[in-house]
């Protein structure tokens, strides 16, 4: 088989990304998730590009002549760093990101999600926060046990740690100490009640394009993927969209994988929204051409 | 295909590869990001070479 040349975009000078028919991808690794969208893409027959942020110079003081202006960019990073900042640089330029800096401020810090997702009234664990180790044992004391202590900065299920008792809690806070000043910010959620398993919603725009139940893996309580996890079809009730869009619209999100639990009293509440969710186990257990959707919407929002 | 620089066994690119994909060498398990070749004259699985891929950061994820 032929090896099709990937259009070779200058980011300099992507006049040519201006077409409503066109996409850009903004990486640092090329994921399963990143493949498919460039091969959807490329199967809808529109002009793709696909940037490596690590290649990446941009003239922040270019606002008047921007060559960024009207340029649809996914932005795909897998690094948060990375991501957030050439977000900000680019739409600060005029380019169209998926998802927006508002999106991705919200959504990669988990108290500032949580706040946003409770103005709005979205459903949301029990948290507490604490900013120095004396407060935080004090907020732990309120909110009760066991209880998780999450970064308020972090993926994959890193740095998230269950705290059964004060002794658990004071040995873990102590090690926060000695790291850099983020992580003495203190966010800690309630342990919900619940079935082994959480909820991933992939949320396109208005709709939930699919979602999936993660199991947690064996020996694990946390459900991540990247932690060995495994899935299971959801079926998307009217209840789940509902809430979705809901989370999906409190953080300013376009395209964003929201994660639920089924807490045995509450029902449904949002645990964390994504702004680069991965997606490769939802379309292998459900079947949905999610990456063709998200073209799709791109191609929208570029109009 | 393309030769390990820890282990020199050989790493084979699939025929559908994109620069910046991830490939793992069979034998040693080290992990390379594809990279356009320097001869713009080889095509397909030999349009590339590779360097070693970044470790996974600290703010990685999703």
């Amino acid at each position: 088989m032929k090896q099709e040349p990937i259009p070779n975009i200058d980011m300099h000078s992507a006049d040519s990304q201006t077409s409503t028919r066109s996409l850009t991808i903004l990486y640092d690794n090329i994921r399963w998730e990143e493949k498919a969208l460039y091969e959807a893409a490329k199967k809808k027959g529109i002009e793709v590009a696909n940037v490596d942020c690590k290649d990446l110079f941009v003239d922040l003081n270019n606002n008047g002549n921007s060559k960024y202006q009207g340029v649809v960019i996914m932005q795909r990073c897998v690094s948060y760093f990375k991501s957030v900042h050439s977000t900000a640089a680019l739409e600060g330029l005029g380019a169209k990101m998926i998802n927006t800096l508002e999106a991705a401020t919200n959504c990669g810090n988990k108290l500032f999600a949580h706040m946003k997702l409770q103005r709005a009234g979205v459903p949301t664990p029990r948290a507490v926060s604490a900013f120095s180790e004396e407060s935080a044992m004090q907020a732990l004391d309120r909110l009760g046990y066991p209880a998780v202590i999450k970064p308020t900065i972090g993926s994959w299920g890193r740095l998230i740690a269950l705290l059964r008792d004060k002794d658990a809690s004071r040995a873990v806070i102590e090690d926060r100490e000695h790291m850099f000043p983020l992580y003495h910010i203190y966010y800690f959620e309630e342990f919900v009640e619940r079935p082994p398993r959480d909820i991933r919603a992939i949320v396109i725009g208005d709709r939930v394009a699919a979602a999936i139940y993660r199991y947690s893996g064996e020996g694990e309580w946390k459900t991540n993927m990247a932690l060995g996890g495994r899935a299971e079809m959801c079926a998307v009730t009217g209840e789940l969209e509902e809430i979705c869009i809901r989370a999906a619209s409190a953080v300013g999100g376009q395209i964003v994988g929201v994660d639920l639990m089924e807490d045995k009293e509450k029902g449904l509440v949002v645990h964390e929204v994504n702004n680069t969710t991965e997606f490769k186990n939802t379309v292998r257990v459900t079947g949905v051409d999610i990456p063709s959707m998200m073209v799709d919407y791109a191609l929208k929002i570029g109009k | 295909m393309v030769k390990c620089p820890e282990c020199d066994a050989e790493i084979k690119v699939p025929e559908d590869s994109i620069e910046g994909e991830i490939v793992t060498c069979p034998d040693c398990g080290a992990g390379y990001e594809l990279v356009k070749s320097k001869d713009s004259s080889k095509k397909g699985p030999d349009a590339f070479e590779i360097k070693p891929a970044q470790v996974v950061g600290e703010d990685w994820g999703q």
